[in-house]
């Protein structure tokens, strides 16, 4: 079968596979099964967050430039795709509802909206990165964690978009539109990763001067890899609004691009399979740990009985919810401490673990007679050489 | 020219608390390249430690100077102990670990903290008690200048010029300049450095807790996330005047604590809403960095191959 075809079917047996998924996503669910809203909604953000983890690693994790301001794309996109929907979306659709009918009305006028918050997003990605791509290390963190911060505020000013009281946007997305929005994120970062310019990327991320001296135009590949990680933020900001049905700008404050790339660096900065993990992991576990105390208690009582479990105990269980935070900075401490390169590292996690412990990057393959490197090998004696020259 | 004035000493007031704060962010920079995130909430600490030990001792009950004196220090040295305790445990064990995973580690010690006490004492705002007998003085004409704004002024000046004593005229300071020089040649001279930047920690911390008595004073209102904002600006104002360099901190923080007052003093006039005031220090920042891109007194390093 040719490549296309199969890749065309595997992007439609993935389709379908989402599409009936979705359906668990409610609570009729299929066949009488469904997730519970609760858990529904944490997948679904879980899937934004795999978005924003995955694009900022293109910049941070590949690249090697440092930014704090995701939140900051993510917030353009959600808010110029959502000025878009609340002013106009209706009587587009109305009128375009007409002539292709309700259902794909609907699904045209969010890609439209998906696709004019990307464009933005990566527009104010160009016009952040060009200035501030300049700089390195620590200032190039600061920077991009200003102009997020003024964004920001920026945003808070604009009355059309609700200013400090919020803006209310029409629920469009649901787990559907999240996820085939994550895979394609994947995708486009994992076939630009193993591309030309992802070995550029990585080559700047080694060592930059390198880089340059090797003919690499750093500039240009570093404002690339800023512009699309920044247009798969706007992206994400899109779904994330038009799935909570709301947008404050309290919610894209620093701390959200600090949860970002916690989500990369705790899953393996460089990795994919990291930065996703990452991205489960600081969804989840805040929210287990909400529940843990009530589930370690029903644990205790399943064991020893509901009336044996010392006072002190059942009031330390109780209070284990309020300090869940402070439980969640504690593990994150400790994962630094322990593992400061991340669950993953650089490595990726997939189907070739089960094969080989590791698999050697295609750089690192040996080249030269019967695989020992060139380097290596003995060099040629005198005599070997003088026949050499005397057999041509 | 009066409000002119006016806004200055406000500007200056905010900007010396800022400075302070910016000082330790600078310093422990200077060290270990460290951008450590908790400082602003080694600043909330001090202030409330100082709150508590108000109470405690009985200094609530009405304004005195010796119970401000002993406030002030108590808490400062409260904070150095925790700024030590957090170099010794969080930071120690992963110095010569990658840039990224210390910095996530200083934002979970800051999390740590702002979180631990949201959970112990909740986050809704306390008042702090007034040590001083509020009045105000006028200068100028119609600009008025307060009792808790000269005492802002009177510490941290204070404070910045032990600061440069100690820099400079003390043996540890001389070890704190080799160490921030160079911090293996430091080592191979002899020097502690687990101590001298332990050291650094304390001395960083103990000014960020005046900073909190101190802004307490001016505006009675404690919380335990007030060190988020203003540790962000305070690291702005260090980036500014050029990370790790101690003047530097000061111009800094001056400077956007200026310009902070002025945004929301003269920005309406031209049409800027006050909720800029957030912003300005930021468009500072990059604005001096596109032009300097070591901050405005900070040095250039030429980059060797």
């Amino acid at each position: 079968m040719p490549t296309l075809v199969k890749r065309l079917l595997a992007a439609l047996v993935i389709v379908l596979l989402l599409v009936v998924i979705n359906q668990y996503m409610s609570k009729e669910g299929l066949f009488g099964f469904g997730v519970p809203s609760y858990y529904a909604r944490l997948i679904v953000l879980a899937g934004i967050n795999i978005i924003l983890a995955v694009s900022l690693n293109l910049i941070t994790g590949f690249t090697g430039q440092f930014s704090i301001g995701h939140a900051g794309f993510m917030a353009v996109g959600a808010y110029s795709s959502a000025y878009l929907t609340v002013y106009y979306a209706q009587a587009w659709e109305r009128s375009l509802g007409g002539i292709v009918g309700g259902s794909l009305a609907h699904a045209l006028i969010f890609l439209l909206a998906i696709l004019v918050g990307a464009i933005v997003a990566a527009l104010a990605g160009l016009i952040v990165g060009i200035p501030s791509l300049r700089l390195r290390g620590d200032y190039l963190a600061i920077v991009t964690l200003g102009f997020a911060e003024i964004i920001r505020i920026v945003i808070l000013n604009i009355d059309s978009v609700g200013g400090a009281t919020g803006f209310t946007v029409p629920g469009y997305a649901n787990f559907l539109w999240v996820y085939a929005f994550a895979i394609i994120t994947i995708v486009v970062v994992y076939n630009i990763v193993h591309s030309d310019v992802g070995r550029a990327l990585v080559s700047i991320r080694e060592d930059e001067l390198a880089a340059e001296a090797m003919g690499i135009n750093t500039t240009r590949y570093k404002v690339l890899a800023f512009v699309i990680s920044s247009a798969l933020a706007g992206m994400a900001g899109v779904l994330a609004g038009h799935y909570l049905s709301f947008l404050s700008t309290n919610d894209f404050q620093f701390i959200r691009s600090f949860e970002i790339i916690i989500m990369i660096v705790l899953g393996g900065m460089g990795s994919l399979t990291g930065a996703i993990l990452g991205a489960i992991v600081i969804t989840f576990l805040p929210e287990l740990l909400r529940t843990l105390g009530t589930r370690l208690e029903s644990l205790l009582s399943s064991i020893i009985g509901a009336n044996n479990i010392p006072a002190p105990v059942h009031r330390f269980l109780i209070d284990l919810a309020n300090y869940r935070l402070v439980i969640f900075a504690a593990l994150l401490i400790l994962i630094m401490l322990t593992r400061p390169q991340g669950i993953l590292g650089t490595r990726e996690f997939g189907l070739s673990w089960l094969k080989r412990a590791r698999r050697r990057p295609e750089g690192d393959k040996p080249v030269g007679t019967g695989g020992v490197p060139i380097a290596e090998q003995e060099p040629p004696s005198a005599i070997d050489r003088a026949k050499e020259a005397k057999n041509q | 020219m009066d409000t002119f004035v006016q806004q200055l000493i406000n500007g200056l007031t905010i900007g010396a608390i800022y400075a302070l704060i910016a000082l330790g962010y600078t310093m422990v920079y200077g060290i270990l390249r460290l951008i450590n995130f908790a400082h602003g909430d080694i600043y909330m600490v001090g202030a409330f430690v100082g709150y508590f030990l108000a109470f405690q001792l009985g200094f609530a009950t009405g304004p005195s100077l010796v119970g401000l004196t002993v406030v002030l220090i108590g808490s400062m040295i409260a904070a150095a102990l925790v700024g030590m305790a957090i170099e010794r445990f969080a930071y120690r064990p992963i110095r010569k670990y990658a840039r990224m995973t210390t910095l996530i580690t200083a934002i979970g010690v800051s999390l740590l903290i702002e979180n631990l006490f949201v959970a112990r004492l909740g986050a809704a705002p306390r008042a702090f008690p007034q040590l001083l007998h509020e009045q105000s003085y006028t200068l100028f004409g119609n600009a008025a200048i307060s009792k808790s704004q000269i005492l802002i002024f009177a510490v941290s000046i204070a404070l910045m010029i032990l600061l440069q004593w100690v820099i400079f005229k003390t043996k540890v300071g001389t070890a704190m300049r080799a160490v921030s020089f160079n911090l293996n040649s430091a080592k191979l001279m002899g020097i502690n450095t687990d101590f001298i930047i332990s050291f650094t920690f304390a001395l960083g911390s103990a000014l960020a807790a005046a900073g909190g008595v101190l802004t307490a004073q001016y505006n009675p209102q404690i919380d335990p996330l007030m060190g988020i904002i203003t540790g962000l600006k305070a690291f702005v104002a260090a980036v500014l005047g050029g990370i790790g360099n101690v003047p530097g901190a000061v111009l800094g923080g001056l400077l956007i604590g200026i310009a902070e007052t002025f945004v929301v003093g003269y920005g309406q006039n031209v049409g800027v809403p006050t909720t800029f005031r957030d912003a300005v220090a930021f468009a500072i920042l990059i604005l001096v960095l596109l032009f300097r891109p070591t901050g405005l007194l900070g040095s250039t390093v030429r980059e060797k191959v």
